[in-house]
């Protein structure tokens, strides 16, 4: 077995040595460069190594890769959210995208999406999910070191798609730009960590399958669905980059948003709620409200969700009964989606008191709330008439947010406060005041972003249609982009607001897993008698 | 709910869970969208379309790797503001040789499906390379790095075999002479009539005024035949679409 691992390592290394030499661009050089280092690594560590007796299995939880996973989110976040805030001002002030191809907005765009979707959101359901399915199954994580090999190989993953994306190497469908071989891996990756998710709830000593470890379950099922689908192309070249994809137009097009939306669906959603339905009765210290409403809201959900991507193509020339179907679907999908926000709520019933002195609660609520408002202003736009205004603006931008800055973010951030201290056996948080101020300036920040955009959207949809007495149209292109510069303004500055609190929850956590920041109790304190 | 007890049997087995979840999330991708590929009038029949020329496919790439979708659509909806500013609406064919797709999904410059033929060379070299320079209000970046990058068009053929393989109809012929058509289409006092012949209202022109043949010819030549093809005096709407 080690002689096997050794042979395969020192193949791919030669292999990718081979590769980087003839490799045609420079994303595709790079990426073989530094494959051929982390195997060359992996090699020479194997090999020191090898012969020696293997440290006999550990019993308990497997709570090192979480620590791990912990670290990684609270890193891409703030990567991702930096990206985000820099482009934001690109877009106020244009002398930012500097004269460098690798800083253009169209190449960091990407980089921002996929920092923040799939680096940290990704990164925290993988860390959670893997923390969360071993207390509600009572199991030690399935597979040995493949865990390891989850976060690794997820971090290569993120790595190869962010220098790719600098490097103008895109497939340039959206939030699945990273080229061909970054997929295949990502598809590796992804079914190894299937494998350890339902090899762990396949052990479990527990007769139930805990709630959210379903949502997790269809999280992870879906996205591997998703992934493959949208991802056929055919490599122009074995040693280039550069692919085209098996389909072409319409139905590109209806794969994409199928996958896009799903995406939404799937991962910022289902996934989340798992985290929800883990994070929200344990803070709360109240069971989940109804058991009845999480089945329902469970399969409803993941019905309805799959069909609601053509509302991304309305008055396209998708042909107009997928644009229905997908109309019609997005509107039913406020229902289960409000019944996920309202067994969340209700599960604080006899827990409210709570809010005045729980700050990591208190984000909960907030993200639970931000959920149910983004979940209903989408059924909203995905109305056609709604949409004819709606699309093509940056009402959709504000959109997106309130969901991934109010929902995602907050709960994450709330996942975190919750696992640090239990991670690294502190009692408690360094500072709860960091907290509170984080959740101020996260709060004020999203306000500001998501109402600056409600008024340049509608405001430019609404310039964009008008028209004089005579039937002419009153303004040109040009004039709708000056129009926007003041709110492009306040949208950075909530971002940055946004950034900050992050900031402060990375040294919050930091001096919590130290225990530098610990006070040690003072004389004037009485001590409590154990 | 009597219904929910026979829930226990799903919630303690996990892989009736698994195939369950599976079916219950596949059933909605595969109604949306496999009919699109075998209801004949998802795609227009019309007069016109023809694969991207080498050049223009050059450019096309150029196009996809600087993120251009990420703020111009190629997808004028039948709304009349936009029938006005843009041209006529977009039909599915005109996108039926895109692998992938450029229809785009915002607006923060204006859409480009019928930009082709609407400005001059040189207003998009200038564009291209200050866009503050002839629109004051843009915010678009700076791409006068295109001028520096030469093109080999020895490195065109294998993007064109591609694309043959996945469904375009390129001929042999076409793939054969991929570099001289590649070529062929910025030097206007060479023989390009064949290239025409095989490209159909192809322009031949020096798109970017430079010696060398660059990522702004390509750019230049995508942008300018971009909603050019179609004989809309071909095209009948069909109301059951």
């Amino acid at each position: 077995m080690e002689i096997l691992k050794l042979i395969v390592l020192a193949f791919i290394t030669i292999f990718a040595a081979m590769a980087a030499n003839f490799g045609q661009d420079a994303a595709y050089t790079l990426h073989a460069l530094i494959i051929m280092a982390v195997t060359f690594f992996l090699f020479i560590r194997e090999l020191r190594q090898f012969g020696d007796a293997k440290p006999v299995a550990e019993t308990g939880y497997r709570d090192d890769v979480i620590r791990a996973g912990v670290i990684a989110t609270s890193f891409w976040g703030v990567v991702g959210m930096l990206v985000g805030v820099y482009i934001a001002f690109q877009l106020a002030f244009p002398a930012l995208n500097l004269d460098y191809s690798f800083t253009t907005f169209g190449r960091l765009r990407p980089l921002h999406t996929s920092a923040v979707i799939f680096a940290f959101g990704g990164n925290a359901l993988i860390a959670t999910s893997f923390y969360i399915v071993q207390r509600t199954s009572a199991a030690r994580l399935w597979g040995g070191n493949l865990c390891w090999f989850v976060f690794w190989g997820y971090q290569l993953f993120i790595v190869m798609a962010a220098t790719g994306y600098l490097l103008g190497s895109t497939q340039s469908k959206e939030y699945a730009e990273p080229e061909w071989y970054s997929d295949i891996w990502l598809t590796i990756v992804w079914l190894s960590y299937l494998a350890v998710f339902l090899g762990t709830i396949v052990k479990r000593k527990e007769p139930h399958i805990y709630v959210a470890n379903w949502f997790f379950l269809s999280f992870i099922v879906t996205i591997a669905m998703l992934h493959v689908m949208n991802n056929l192309s055919l490599p122009v070249s074995i040693f280039g980059s550069k692919s085209v994809q098996l389909f072409s137009g319409v139905q590109d097009a209806l794969l994409q948003w199928w996958y896009g939306h799903n995406a939404v669906g799937f991962f910022l959603t289902s996934g989340f709620l798992g985290m929800m339905y883990y994070f929200v009765p344990k803070q709360a210290n109240r069971p989940v409200f109804s058991y009845k409403l999480s089945i329902i809201h469970f399969w409803s959900l993941t019905f309805l969700y799959i069909w609601a991507g053509p509302h991304h193509l309305l008055y396209t020339a998708l042909p107009d009964w997928a644009q229905t179907l997908g109309m019609a679907f997005s509107i039913m999908l406020w229902m289960p989606s409000w019944g996920g926000m309202i067994n969340g709520l209700m599960t604080l019933n006899g827990a409210w008191d709570k809010l005045r002195t729980d700050p990591i609660l208190k984000m909960m609520v907030l993200s639970l709330a931000f959920y149910g408002m983004s979940t209903f202003e989408g059924p909203v736009m995905a109305i056609k008439v709604v949409n004819s205004l709606s699309h093509y603006t940056d009402w959709t931008i504000g959109h997106v947010h309130s969901g991934a800055l109010g929902w995602n973010g907050m709960i994450t951030f709330s996942a975190l406060y919750y696992l640090t201290p239990r991670l690294w056996g502190r009692k408690e948080l360094f500072s709860l005041r960091m907290v509170n101020w984080h959740f101020w300036l996260a709060t004020i920040g999203i306000i500001l972003y998501v109402s600056s955009m409600w008024v340049t959207g509608i405001m430019e949809g609404l310039m964009w249609r008008e028209v004089d007495a005579q039937g002419f149209l009153v303004n040109s292109f040009a004039d709708t982009v000056s129009a926007k510069f003041p709110m492009y303004v306040v949208r950075g500055l909530g971002g940055l607001m946004y950034l900050s609190g992050a900031i402060i929850m990375c040294v919050n956590l930091w001096l919590t897993a130290t225990g530098a920041g610990i006070r040690k109790p003072s004389a004037a304190h009485a001590v409590p008698a154990e | 709910m009597s219904l929910l007890r026979y829930h226990k049997k799903i919630e303690t087995n996990a892989s009736i869970l698994f195939g369950l979840g599976l079916v219950v999330v596949s059933i909605g991708g595969i109604v949306e969208i496999a009919p699109l590929f075998y209801l004949d009038n998802t795609i227009e029949k019309v007069e016109g379309m023809r694969p991207y020329s080498p050049l223009e496919l050059a450019g096309r790439n150029v196009y996809i790797r600087e993120g251009c979708y990420l703020c111009h659509s190629q997808m004028i909806r039948p709304l009349r503001d936009e029938v006005e500013r843009y041209g006529h609406y977009s039909l599915a064919v005109e996108s039926i040789y895109d692998h992938p797709f450029q229809w785009g999904s915002k607006r923060t410059g204006p859409d480009l499906a019928r930009v082709g033929a609407r400005y001059s060379d040189e207003w998009h070299v200038d564009h291209l390379t200050d866009p503050r320079s002839v629109v004051p209000e843009s915010i678009m970046p700076k791409y006068r790095f295109l001028k520096e990058a030469v093109l080999k068009p020895e490195d065109i053929q294998a993007v064109v075999i591609a694309n043959s393989r996945v469904g375009v109809p390129y001929t042999d012929e076409m793939i054969e002479k991929a570099a001289d058509d590649f070529k062929a289409q910025v030097d206007p006092d060479g023989d390009w009539e064949d290239m025409v012949a095989r490209y159909p209202k192809a322009q031949v022109r020096n798109f970017d005024g430079q010696d060398d043949l660059t990522e702004m010819d390509a750019l230049i030549a995508y942008l300018q035949m971009l909603g050019t093809l179609v004989d809309f005096s071909t095209f009948t709407p069909d109301p059951s679409r």
